[in-house]
């Protein structure tokens, strides 16, 4: 980095002093990360380093077609930390939702730290960028989307796309996908995306992102979707607390059956979890109290590419494109069963039809033989 | 034989030799564990057990039988492509894949004399006829596909060996494990289907044709007609003699 312009930005550490935080919050913060970071013992001191020393990381934080609630989501990651330092303080140099600037000030504000900053920033992008009709879907300060994406996305170093919006489209790329909802990665070239997908994503998992990025100076490693392979490597279903369920082969029939009540697993009523990858079931949410699963609901897949038109919420199989929402793989399997059931015995009735004389050609000649042992 | 006429000359003709037998039934039975298997992963069946979880284990081993049924099917499946370039005549790759215009001459024959109905003369080959082949190509591709797939969807919940990693790239290839799973069940369906037709064929060929299809798969034989030999039709990617 750049160190005569960092230099005047206070580190991390600093922050937390001014916040009033004592070193050993600190310290438990560090820990925390390093934790759900999957580092091990020994890079806490790693993080500590980092955190002491190194300048805020200068961020921008866009959004665009979304609901807030990754902001939200982020905001209210368990450690206060994270609300009051990372956020407040990651220095967000722009963001609608938590600035206290507005309008030709805001807009300012992002023009400054785009060129103070110039590929030193990282970009935080929430929200899907629609590019029908021109982009008028989603407008800012008489610009469309994709114009603001493109212009701050030039100096960034690195760019994070914030939840299922950013990464994969969520609902708004549902079909049909009205405004033409466009995933990040799919609209900027030539820069490290990151896809920090869920609706929203975890906040302490967002967290961990970017404190991976300050203490490493580089992203976290990606898997082939290009999400954190940290928090994305697994399956919700690979630590869910009901697997031994799953496995005995015990499932809830209906949310009121005995079953239900019993905690057993929920695969029946359409949890996703074995097919989602998300770290719910080991770092939950809000403050750690609970995941969906543990509500007794299944698991959306809510971290997953398409999820609102791949699934069924309530059930496991999902539509047999072409044939309506109702059917099923295997509606629609019995149905071709029958009727080639149908063709084949027609074929057979035909057979007996058309090619008699050669059927009994065969058992003359079969007959004759017969005969001819006999004499 | 007195009558030379009404009364054909047959030969005795090792179609299939037994490795491809081996294949063909270990592959049936593979298919039929992995489909029933398979359908109760996809939908399980309401347990009526008192049991602790802890005291069974039915969904795990279901999965474990349908896992070790996969490894099968796929070794199985590499060792019949293997069979298709050193096995004899009737299993080879070109049996297959179309590589001459008799090939697509065969197909219209059958084609007109097994499903239109219509007359005609030609006889047919002696392994696989031209279209049977042809279906039997398409049907190694769902092998392929069902494998990919399969194997794609297992790769990242193996522990273990690097074999199953191998496949650790489909599900970005089909944007995760969602569609990979609905494609990997659409493509059991074509199992069941061709299982069906495939059946019913053997039965018809035997019936029209009496040269022992039903029974070729149990011992290799085949019986046939002196003339097919004269007229080098035994395979459909090789010129006629004629
Ligand atoms: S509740 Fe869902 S995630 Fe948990 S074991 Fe059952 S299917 Fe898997
Ligand atoms: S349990 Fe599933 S749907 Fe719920 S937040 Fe986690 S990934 Fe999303």
């Amino acid at each position: 980095m750049d160190n005569a312009t960092m230099q005047k930005s206070p580190t991390y550490l600093e922050e937390f002093k001014r916040k009033g935080y004592s070193r050993k919050d600190f310290l438990k913060f560090c820990t925390l990360m390093a934790a759900y970071l999957g580092l091990e013992n020994s890079s806490v001191g790693q993080v500590v380093q980092a955190l002491s020393n190194k300048p805020r990381l200068p961020v921008i934080w866009l959004h665009f077609q979304e609901c807030t609630c990754c902001s939200e989501s982020f905001i209210r990651s368990s450690h206060p930390i994270v609300a009051d330092v990372l956020l407040d303080q990651i220095s967000l140099d722009y963001t609608e939702t938590l600035m206290a600037a507005s309008g030709h000030q805001a807009e300012e504000a992002m023009k400054n730290t785009m060129t103070k900053y110039k590929g030193e920033y990282i970009l935080c992008v929430e929200g899907s960028v629609p590019t029908a009709a021109d982009g008028v879907y989603c407008m800012i300060g008489g610009k469309t989307s994709l114009q603001i994406l493109e212009e701050a996305a030039e100096g960034a170093k690195a760019i994070i796309a914030w939840g299922s919006c950013a990464s994969n489209g969520c609902v708004q790329a549902a079909k049909p996908n009205p405004t033409s909802a466009t995933p990040i990665h799919k609209l900027v070239k030539g820069k490290p995306v990151i896809k920090v997908p869920g609706c929203p994503p975890i906040g302490e998992v967002m967290a961990g992102v970017i404190v991976h990025v300050v203490t490493f100076g580089r992203l976290p490693e990606l898997d082939g979707l290009g999400r954190p392979k940290a928090f994305y490597s697994k399956r919700v279903h690979d630590t869910c607390y009901r697997r031994p369920y799953y496995d005995a082969g015990l499932y809830v029939e209906s949310f009121d059956d005995e079953n239900a009540k019993k905690g057993y697993c929920l695969y029946k009523v359409g949890c996703k979890g074995p097919s989602t990858y998300n770290a719910c079931g080991v770092t939950k949410w809000n403050n750690g109290v609970s995941f969906p699963i543990q509500s007794g609901h299944g698991c959306f897949g809510c971290s997953e590419e398409n999820y609102w038109d791949n699934g069924r919420i309530y059930q496991r199989a999902s539509a047999f494109p072409g044939f309506g929402i109702e059917s099923t793989a295997d509606m629609v399997g019995k149905v071709a069963l029958g009727v080639t059931a149908g063709a084949l015995a027609a074929h057979a009735v035909m057979t007996n039809v058309r090619k008699k004389k050669l059927i009994k050609g065969l058992e003359k000649e079969g007959k004759e033989s017969e005969k001819e042992l006999k004499d | 034989m007195a009558n030379g006429k009404s009364v054909h000359k047959l030969r005795r003709v090792y179609v299939w030799e037994q490795p491809v037998r081996i294949y063909h039934w270990l592959n049936a039975l593979v298919i039929l564990v992995l489909i029933a298997t398979g359908f109760y992963i996809a939908d399980p069946l309401a347990l009526q057990s008192s049991k602790e979880a802890s005291q069974q284990f039915t969904m795990g081993w279901v999965r474990m039988i349908h896992f070790i049924a996969s490894y099968i099917f796929f070794f199985n499946f590499l060792f019949r492509i293997y069979w298709g370039f050193v096995g004899n005549k009737y299993a080879n790759w070109k049996q297959f894949i179309p590589t001459s215009r008799r090939f697509f001459r065969e197909m219209w024959q059958v084609f007109k004399m097994d499903i239109l109905m219509l007359r005609g003369k030609e006889h047919m080959s002696v392994g696989h006829n031209a279209m049977a082949g042809f279906i039997y190509f398409f049907t190694f591709l769902a092998f392929l596909v069902q494998c990919v797939t399969g194997f794609g969807l297992y790769a990242s919940m193996s522990t273990g060996w690097w074999f199953p990693k191998l496949f650790a790239w489909v599900p970005a290839m089909f944007g995760g494990d969602f569609f990979l799973r609905q494609v990997h069940h659409w493509t059991m369906w074509f199992f069941i289907l061709f299982t069906v037709i495939h059946v019913y064929l053997v039965f018809y060929h035997d019936y029209v044709e009496g040269r022992g299809e039903i029974s070729s798969m149990g011992g290799g034989w085949k019986f046939i007609e002196e003339d097919v030999f004269e007229k080098g039709m035994d395979v459909p990617n090789e010129p006629t003699k004629s």
